[in-house]
């Protein structure tokens, strides 16, 4: 670590890299090109999609997303986003626990199982969830077309977030608080209540974030098991698809454009909420 | 990975060590539940379905699952889906390592920012990543006419694969890589700069060996990604069996295609992903412990 850090009265958490600063000739052309490339890949992109969408003025944006089928797959697609993330926050967090503060056998086979829905392509989620729950269901329960079905896809996919996300925060948390509290004669809820939950809490909401952006989105795992069914299992990912191929770019920027807002809300509430409970730890 | 900067300094010389306890926590009753609930969910939402996949191909025993592994759409879909996915990973780890670089070792106006957009790909669904590229290089997109008149096709060929494919496993090398690069610090950079070594020696001899197991993890997890990826290349591709027909894209198009062939064949080629994909986590859980060392 330099002297100037060693001077500088705020101690700092991480060392800051020393060289930190100037760009020099050759980090500043590999800059401009980092950017070329990110602006023709995202961003251009990004700015298509939401300039196509107000092609026609803010009116006709309005009038595409408020239409009764747009308007119907995005209420289907963020209820059944949101309900997947709370299930999977719960499930997650108890998941995380048991894999960290618990040991049994065949503990090593749940931990990489669980990396089974992010690892699988989303069409083999899709077909493995239609061949347990589909018509040839082995135990009769057919959820094709339905409500359910779509919630269990998203159920499916989102299940690595949370749990991956808690996992190492519960590892390196210390023990000593715990005992205190114990020795106090805390109960075990209690303690997870008022010392392990609010530790955990920022990590749980960044979890949940990026599993509500990822089920807000999804298509290949849904889309089998929906039978898209228009005014019922259609999700806003496959309206979007279906305008695009009609050859109705407007529309189909339009509902793609929403779903980016709420994508992008998300993740900036939750980020502030994250620094909020960082700050109060 | 982040014991120096984030645990308190009392963590280090604690007795008991916040890593690995032996002891469970609890009353048996609680405990039993706790394992229970966790093992049951993961269970029942995850193994059962695969398991249901592996029967359902093998259901009329090997024999057709061998006739479908020949049949030849499948394979040129394999090759296809391996070049693509070969050609997006080179291309996401160069420009990984780079944008890495810059972002740990230099200060400038809307670093912020730029962390931030690497990031936006995660959150937005593939098939807007799609419909994205069309509105951009389609016939009728911004630079489309002007590269078709040039005799560039990127939509519904195999360049628009490519690019869907590397807009979606964007986040991943980039992010196992900075936070390695960031504890490195610059110390062992320095010494060697002040021996006489250049650019190019420091960033072989010191940074790679660094962040190699990171980078590792980072291009496996890419390497997945990539040849998994389905939304965005659905939008992008047309589907030609043979032509620009991914693996991917080849379940789906059987698997709607009906009869017993195409069903067959649909859930050959879903159990050969699987299998695939499952290599790859067993890969990534061996690679994961050796990073933090």
């Amino acid at each position: 670590m330099s002297a100037q850090v060693l001077e500088a009265a705020p101690p700092r958490r991480r060392p800051r890299p020393v060289s930190a600063g100037r760009l020099s000739a050759a980090s500043g052309l590999g800059l401009g090109v980092s950017l070329l490339w990110l602006s023709l890949i995202v961003l251009l992109p990004i700015a298509a999609i939401v300039t196509t969408s107000f092609e026609s003025g803010p009116t006709a944006f309005w009038h595409t997303v408020t239409s009764t089928e747009a308007l119907g797959t995005v209420r289907l697609t963020v209820a059944a986003a949101l309900l997947a993330t709370v299930f999977n926050a719960v499930f997650g967090t108890l998941i995380a626990w048991v894999l960290v503060r618990d040991t049994f056998r065949g503990k090593r086979f749940i931990e990489v199982i669980i990396d089974i829905p992010f690892a699988l392509p989303t069409i083999v989620a899709g077909l493995v969830l239609i061949s347990l729950y589909g018509p040839q269901s082995p135990f009769g329960i057919d959820l094709v077309g339905t409500r359910r079905g779509v919630f269990l896809a998203l159920l499916f996919v989102t299940l690595p977030f949370v749990v991956r996300s808690v996992q190492p925060v519960l590892i390196e948390m210390e023990r000593d608080v715990e005992e205190a509290a114990a020795s106090l004669g805390a109960n075990g809820f209690t303690t997870f209540r008022r010392i392990i939950l609010p530790t955990i809490t920022p990590a749980i909401l960044a979890g949940a974030a990026l599993a509500f952006a990822r089920a807000l989105g999804e298509y290949g795992s849904v889309i089998l098991i929906s039978a898209n069914l228009i005014g019922k299992t259609e999700v806003s990912s496959s309206f979007v698809l279906k305008k695009i191929e009609e050859g109705d770019a407007v529309a189909a920027a339009g509902v793609a454009t929403l779903l980016l807002m709420v994508a992008v809300v998300v993740l900036v509430i939750l980020d502030s909420l994250q620094r909020v409970a960082a700050r109060r730890d | 990975m982040t014991e120096t900067s984030t645990i308190a300094p009392t963590a280090l010389t604690s007795p008991t060590s916040p890593i690995a306890p032996k002891r469970p926590t609890g009353r048996p009753a609680t405990r039993w539940t706790l394992r229970l609930t966790a093992v049951g969910y993961v269970l029942a939402l995850v193994a059962l379905p695969v398991l249901t996949v592996g029967r359902r191909t093998f259901a009329h025993g090997l024999g057709p699952v061998l006739e479908s592994l020949q049949n030849p759409d499948l394979i040129s879909a394999a090759r296809l889906g391996v070049v693509v996915a070969l050609i997006s990973v080179v291309i996401n780890t160069v420009f990984g390592v780079g944008i890495s670089f810059l972002l740990v070792r230099y200060r400038f106006p809307g670093r912020r920012l730029l962390n931030a957009v690497i990031d936006l790909p995660i959150s937005i669904s593939p098939v807007v990543v799609g419909i994205a590229l069309i509105l951009v290089y389609g016939r009728n997109g911004w630079f489309g006419g002007w590269l078709e008149g040039r005799g560039v096709q990127i939509i519904f060929a195999t360049p628009a694969l490519v690019l869907a494919t590397v807009i979606v496993a964007l986040p991943l090398v980039v992010r196992e890589v900075i936070p390695v690069l960031e504890e490195a610090g610059t110390d062992q950079d320095q010494a060697a700069q002040s021996l006489g070594a250049n650019a190019r020696q420091r960033f072989l001899r010191i940074t790679l060996p660094t962040i190699r197991w990171a980078l590792a993890y980072g291009v496996v997890l890419s390497l997945a990604r990539s040849l998994g990826e389905f939304g965005a290349v659905r939008v992008v591709s047309g589907s030609v069996p043979g032509q620009s027909q991914t693996p991917t894209l080849f379940v789906n198009d059987n698997y709607q295609e009906f009869g017993p062939v195409a069903e067959q064949a649909a859930f050959t080629a879903a159990f050969a992903l699987m299998v695939v994909s499952v290599v790859f986590i067993i890969v990534i859980a061996w690679l994961r412990p050796k990073e933090t060392n």
